[in-house]
């Protein structure tokens, strides 16, 4: 399998504070990995920093063999065909839910049809002209969702989707990532619910103050089950 | 007063009040996006009439062609265009450095700017005004509109700016490009994260914004002699009118500024020497009662 995203030596900063201390990852096409840690460990700066969103960094990241690290972000979105859901989710108040959905440019083929999304999240389709500020939480995340994969993107950057989120949402989110990853789109999750993160990862990376503390595969996540939570236990 | 005089003085009112719009419409896009009040609106707003001008009465001799005109119509379409593209340079080269620092540092440059084009004008122009010969065969003479007779340009100047300025406010509240632009005034590097190219749209937005200034300086040359200063006079109202309808609202910007045309017109009616100051009276109480303005939003 090709890699599709491979950091290298990722050193990211705001301002004058140095978060990221040499991560490495690589992603193969098709693969759902997950970012995992505590609060502050990193994970979100780690996604900001391939989309070029910190104020500096440095390092290799390379999307599907070309590196971007100095590319501005909204190059480096359509270099990697990168559909971003960001931990605040960026819902934009003003533009109605069918403005925020046709935001995005697209970015390649395969994407779903206005349509396709519509019958995933039902309620959406429901308050397609509500702003954004008018939507609940679990409705301003499947929006989020929904608006990345109109877009055709290859790989997703998703951050803790299901953070606050009730039961059920959470579940129809799983099954959305599920046919995502049939359709064979390159995942990389950012989670603090392991409980949804595993079964649905190849991979999971541990995060601890700006670097990889441990790599777990999939297979090996029932064994270093404690381990992993040690980690995530504050 | 009869209601035929309150009328004519809605209309005088209106046809200043259109001009309190544009500018402050062009102000409230710029703004919105780039977070720079642009004190070199007035400025751009005297170059665009310049333009017309120097179009009409200048370029030719200067060419050695002393009977060519370029017209006015043709100067509603260049003015705007080259101010525009004026406006874009001084984004793309001089502001665009600026952004990483305080919002004051924007504030200066375009204030240093007015003043520097302020200054080559008055050193080759006539401070007290040019009149401006160019107004159209077609727009000249005047119109009886029942309770009044009405010069014919000023109530086209009317129409025009009203249809520019709600076409400007259709495009950014209705449409899929105003859609993109009122993203990127709430979350610029999300807008761009999606791989919209928010640098250029943000000189693209100063440069319209700064057209908008120039074609308001189109069309008030034939009204207003065209002169240096003219921008510099006209802009301390402006701001004022943009303090009392409250940055950031694209309608609240174009309904502040036909409003307040409207009530220093009646004013000039009821009690003429309060004509010049009931702006700024409006905005002292305003802004004791509602700092964030008519349609602004408090933070
Ligand atoms: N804009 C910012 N400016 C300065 N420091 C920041 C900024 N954003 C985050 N940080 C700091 O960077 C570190 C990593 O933050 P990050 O958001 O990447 O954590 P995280 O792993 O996503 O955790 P969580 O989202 O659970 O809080 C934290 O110490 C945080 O305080
Ligand atoms: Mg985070």
């Amino acid at each position: 399998m090709p890699e599709l995203l491979a950091i290298e030596n990722l050193h990211a900063w705001y301002g004058e504070s140095h978060i990221l201390h040499g991560i490495e990852l690589s992603v193969a096409e098709g693969e759902v990995i997950t970012l995992l840690g505590r609060n502050g460990a990193g994970r979100t700066t780690t996604l900001k920093a391939i989309l070029g969103m910190v104020d500096k960094r440095t390092g290799s990241i390379r999307l599907n063999g070309r590196e971007v690290i100095k590319e501005p972000t909204h190059k480096i979105a359509r270099i990697g065909m990168l559909g971003y859901c960001p931990e605040e989710r960026g819902i934009f108040s003003r533009l109605t839910v069918d403005e925020n959905l046709a935001l995005p440019p697209t970015l390649g083929d395969g994407g779903m049809s206005r349509d396709e999304i519509y019958s995933m999240f039902p309620n959406l389709a429901e308050r397609r002209r509500s702003t954004g500020t008018q939507l609940s939480g679990g409705e301003q995340q499947m929006l989020a969702m929904a608006r990345v994969l109109r877009t055709g993107a290859r790989i997703l950057l998703l951050d803790e989707i299901t953070e606050g989120l009730a039961p059920v949402i959470v579940q129809t989110l799983g099954q959305t990532i599920r046919q995502m990853r049939e359709r064979g789109l390159t995942i990389v999750l950012v989670e603090q619910n392991f409980h949804f993160a595993a079964p649905l990862a190849d991979r999971h990376y541990i995060i601890e103050h700006g670097a990889v503390a441990e790599v777990v595969a999939a297979h090996e996540a029932e064994e270093k089950r404690e381990r992993i939570n040690a980690f995530l236990s504050v | 007063m009869s209601l035929n005089a309150i009328l004519a003085q809605t209309m005088l009112g209106l046809s200043q009040g259109v001009f309190y719009a544009m500018l402050s419409l062009g102000l409230a896009i710029i703004f919105g996006l780039l977070n720079v009040i642009n004190f070199a609106h007035g400025a751009l707003y005297m170059l665009g009439a310049f333009v017309a001008l120097i179009g009409y009465s200048y370029l030719g001799p200067w060419l050695g062609q002393p009977d060519w005109h370029m017209g006015f119509w043709t100067a509603l379409v260049v003015s705007p265009l080259l101010v525009g593209g004026l406006g874009m340079l001084i984004e793309r080269f001089l502001l665009r450095r600026l952004y990483d620092f305080d919002h004051i540092y924007g504030l200066l440059l375009t204030f240093g700017i007015a003043l520097i084009l302020q200054g080559l004008f008055a050193n080759y122009f006539n401070i007290s005004g040019t009149p401006y010969p160019g107004q159209p065969e077609s727009l000249s003479g005047i119109v009886n509109l029942g309770f009044m007779y009405f010069p014919k340009y000023r109530l086209f100047a009317i129409l025009f700016s009203i249809v520019v300025c709600f076409a400007t406010w259709f495009v950014i509240e209705r449409t899929s490009l105003g859609a993109v632009l009122r993203a990127g005034v709430e979350n610029p590097k999300l807008v761009e994260a999606f791989g919209i190219n928010v640098p250029r749209m943000v000189t693209l937005t100063f440069g319209f914004g700064v057209a908008l200034a120039a074609l308001a300086g189109v069309l008030a040359a034939p009204i207003y002699s065209v002169s240096p200063l003219m921008g510099a006079d006209l802009i301390i109202t402006v701001f004022a009118v943009v303090v009392i309808g409250g940055m950031g609202s694209i309608l609240g910007a174009i309904v502040t500024g036909l409003m307040l045309g409207l009530v220093q017109g009646l004013t000039q009616a009821v009690y003429p020497p309060a004509a010049n100051t009931v702006i700024f009276f409006i905005m002292v109480v305003v802004l004791l009662i509602r700092p964030a303005g008519l349609f602004g939003k408090v933070v």
